[in-house]
């Protein structure tokens, strides 16, 4: 049993949960995941860790509100807590110095781009961020984001904020502007999908953090695979950051689709039991 | 009346139309006039060859005589001088290649043999459904930490030996609940979860703490846990690893191991309504392999509303790893056995679902390494078979976690753990490894026995650090 202590909205579905784990607080590094269970009657979903605080013992988790367990988790509130969290899962960003940094975030995929923003910028790279969303509203943790980065840019779908358009004409503008040495790329598969294309085209050597569907998160089930580079990969424990420009994102993109049919079911049945 | 005369016992089973579409228990176990009478088959033997087959030498005929006597709780005694786990090995253990293969009645008279699983499930059971579960004696505390790794049945022997010789013993989990295989694999069908929940109070009572949701190396470090004053490990970490066979279309969408397809259902109750968890409920599945998870996951799928449940194995049904009372089971329930035949690759539609394999017909050729006659392909006889999920299980690998982060722990090229095979004690000296961690997906009572072992050996090595200490 983990307890929820601190609980912030950062807009109407996406929720800042700081949770109390030590030891996950201390062992996890930029990169790490987490897997939760809400209740006893829950499933296991992962959550990128946010950002951690040894001292508090606690860590933060940053969730969008998408479907039962999302919802759930949100749901909860300070003093209440998780029936079950482990971690930290799947390998630590590779942080080296390279240069120049494009961190490229979409959505609610901001929040595990945040620890591996301040990670680059601590080895001392420049790192420019260009965080898009579709709305306004739904740009996430900017302030945070700024703390870490030489440049920011935003980019809404709307133009309610920052500049009209997608992140990938973001991208191409900061790309333009200066010589990149390595992309990160987070947010929805599609995203990244056509993230990965832009710096394919410039010869940008980039990484993606992959959110496929999992269970146990240690390796064991093989949900999560992916193909990289031809060859079958498990997000849980061999990424989940890889070559961006190896990942099969059409086939990724299928499989998140897996389930869809009893999660929208579930979802409905639960929002009216709810009322 | 002439012992041998006597006909062995039957299995009273749960009606096949009945319990295809449930999760119940398939045997119902012996009432103690059937054990009584099934003990009484047992010759007593002056050799008792049984017990060479038995890989942790239970004293087969003493704990059989006593349930000939009525003597149930004294039978469940002795089976616990060598077995920690006895309801769940007489439910899962492959007798008919073990103890049984072995009695006299298989080996000279040629007849069915005592039953001797049926019978250990009978005390067992007797013992637990009356309440009258023995704690062990425990010696005086050690005071000294011990840690295991893993809770399925190695971990879980080996916790109860230490705790009993006066260890304080913690174990870690990885998932959140404790059993290892006998909680996320093997289904409440065969195994009913509470029969392992009732050990694992035992063991509580012995005073082993047990920490879920803690993968050791990455919730914390072998070395961060010595500095908490851990001073013995013991790693029964399994063969948890899923393989799949790489072919064409294995990352379609209702493709899975059967590690998931299991874990979602017994781990996460997917099969139940007011589970979270999503679940495939397809009405052609097709498992691909031949040993008891292939089995499990067959007849988990008739229980999910199957229309078609296949069995889709290389060589012929005589090879198969199974239990041979699993595939009887699994034959009766409507399970469709297409054997000689091999996936060769997968197709689907255009939102990424399978709905084709297209199968390889097979013959056998000559023995291989295994002594099994090896599959080989007949060039040109293939066809589509429609199904729309299909769960491989083919094998598993161990698992990496613990060797990844010890780089000085030596592994086999297996990807095993290697170990001092009488001790087994690994190249890191404080560290000792048993279960399928060391011999790969090997079965329920070698695992347990090697965490008795291990805990034998643990003690041998950490008495005599005290001895010497003391002498200094
Ligand atoms: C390594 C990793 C890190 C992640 N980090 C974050 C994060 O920091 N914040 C955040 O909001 N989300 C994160 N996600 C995604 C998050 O796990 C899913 O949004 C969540 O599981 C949805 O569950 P649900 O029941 O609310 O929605 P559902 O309605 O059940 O599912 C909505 C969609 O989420 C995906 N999904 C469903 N079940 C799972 C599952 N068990 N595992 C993964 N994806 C699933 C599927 O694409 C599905 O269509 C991460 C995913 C991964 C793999
Ligand atoms: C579906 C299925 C059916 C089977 N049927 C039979 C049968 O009928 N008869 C039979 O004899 N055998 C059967 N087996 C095989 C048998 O279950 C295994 O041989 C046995 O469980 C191995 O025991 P173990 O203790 O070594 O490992 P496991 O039971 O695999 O347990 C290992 C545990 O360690 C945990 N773990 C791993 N790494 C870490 C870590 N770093 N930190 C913390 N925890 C960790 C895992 O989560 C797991 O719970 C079956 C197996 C399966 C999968
Ligand atoms: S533990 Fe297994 S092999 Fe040994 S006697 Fe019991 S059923 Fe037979
Ligand atoms: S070999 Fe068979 S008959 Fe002889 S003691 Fe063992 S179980 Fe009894
Ligand atoms: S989530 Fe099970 S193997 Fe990755
Ligand atoms: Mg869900």
């Amino acid at each position: 049993m983990n307890k929820v202590v601190r609980k912030e909205f950062f807009s109407e579905n996406v929720v800042c949960l700081e949770v109390e784990a030590p030891r996950i607080a201390k062992a996890r590094r930029a990169g790490h995941f987490v897997i939760v269970r809400v209740d006893k009657k829950g499933e296991r979903i992962p959550l990128t860790i946010s950002s951690a605080d040894v001292d508090k013992g606690t860590i933060t988790l940053v969730v969008q509100r998408v479907g039962v367990t999302s919802k759930k988790l949100t749901d909860l509130e300070p003093g209440e807590c998780v029936a079950d969290l482990v971690g930290p899962l799947g390998q630590a960003t590779d942080v080296k110095k390279v240069g120049t940094v494009l961190a490229c975030g979409g959505g609610v995929g901001v929040a595990p781009l945040l620890p591996i923003v301040e990670a680059f910028k601590k080895a001392g790279n420049k790192v420019v961020s260009v965080l898009a969303a579709r709305t306004k509203d739904l740009i996430i943790l900017e302030k945070q984001i700024r703390e870490y980065s030489d440049d920011v840019l935003i980019m809404t779908d709307d133009g309610s904020y920052g500049e009209k358009g997608l992140i990938t004409e973001g991208m191409e503008k900061v790309i333009a502007r200066e010589k990149i040495d390595e992309a990160v790329i987070i947010g929805p598969a599609i995203m990244m999908k056509f993230a990965a294309e832009v710096t394919r085209k410039h010869g940008i050597p980039s990484i993606a953090s992959l959110n496929t569907i999992m269970v146990d998160g240690t390796g064991m089930c093989g949900a999560c695979r992916v193909t990289v580079d031809g060859k079958t990969k498990f997000v849980c424990v061999d990424g989940p950051e890889f070559d961006a420009h190896k990942v099969d994102f059409d086939e990724m993109l299928l499989r998140l689709n897996g389930y869809k049919d009893f999660e929208k079911n579930a979802y409905e049945r639960y929002n009216r039991m709810q009322q | 009346k002439d012992r041998t005369s006597i006909e062995r016992v039957k299995m009273p089973e749960a009606d096949p139309s009945e319990r295809r579409r449930s999760f119940m228990e398939v045997n119902r176990g012996l009432t103690s006039e059937a054990a009584m009478t099934e003990a009484s088959r047992c010759l007593d033997c002056p050799t008792p060859t049984c017990i060479e087959g038995c890989p942790v030498g239970i004293n087969i005929p003493k704990f059989i005589k006593n349930i000939e006597r009525g003597e149930f709780l004294e039978a469940a005694r002795v089976l616990k001088e060598t077995s920690s786990l006895p309801a769940v090995c007489g439910r899962v253990c492959p007798q008919e290649k073990q103890c049984e293969a072995n009695c006299f009645y298989t080996r000279k008279l040629k007849k069915p043999a005592v039953a001797i699983g049926y019978l250990e499930r009978f005390a067992a059971d007797y013992e637990r459904e009356t309440g009258n579960i023995s704690i062990p004696k425990k010696a005086a505390s050690k005071n000294k930490k011990i840690a295991c790794i893993g809770s399925g049945p190695a971990g879980l022997s080996f916790a109860g030996e230490m705790a009993k010789r006066g260890y304080d013993v913690t174990v870690f989990e990885a998932l959140h609940e404790i059993g290892g295989v006998l909680k996320y694999g093997i289904p409440e069908f065969r195994l009913p979860n509470n029969i392992v929940d009732v050990e694992i109070e035992s063991l509580k009572k012995l005073g082993v703490k047990f920490e879920t949701n803690f993968i050791v190396g990455k919730t914390a470090t072998i070395e961060e846990l010595k500095q908490e004053g851990f001073e013995g490990f013991f790693v029964g970490s399994g063969a948890g690893l899923p393989r799949f066979m790489g072919i064409p279309g294995e990352n379609l969408v209702g493709i899975l191991s059967s590690n998931e397809y299991l874990t979602r259902v017994n781990l996460m109750e997917a099969n139940k309504e007011d589970s979270d968890t999503p679940i495939l409920k397809g009405k052609r599945v097709a498992v691909i392999g031949g040993g008891n998870t292939a089995m499990d996951s067959v007849r988990t799928a008739l229980r999910l509303g199957a229309e078609k449940a296949m069995i889709i194995y290389r060589r012929s049904e005589e090879e198969m790893p199974a239990r041979v009372e699993e595939i009887k089971h699994a034959k009766e329930e409507g399970v469709e056995f297409l054997t000689l035949q091999n996936p060769i690759e997968y197709l689907g539609d255009n939102k990424g679902y399978v709905r084709q394999i297209r199968v390889q017909r097979m013959k056998l050729g000559e023995p291989d390494a295994s002594g099994r006659r090896r599959p080989i392909p007949v060039e040109g006889d293939e066809y589509l078979l429609d199904v729309d999920t299909v769960v491989v299980s083919v094998g598993v690998a161990p698992n990496p976690l613990i060797p990844q982060s010890m780089p000085d722990l030596k592994t086999t090229s297996w990807r095993t753990l290697e170990v001092d095979q009488e001790s087994l004690q690994t190249s890191v000296p404080f560290m000792f490894a048993g279960g399928d961690i060391v011999r790969g997906g090997a079965t329920v009572i070698l695992a347990m026995g090697d965490g008795r072992k291990a805990a034998n050996a643990m003690d041998q090595q950490l008495s005599k650090n005290l001895e010497s200490s003391v002498k200094e």
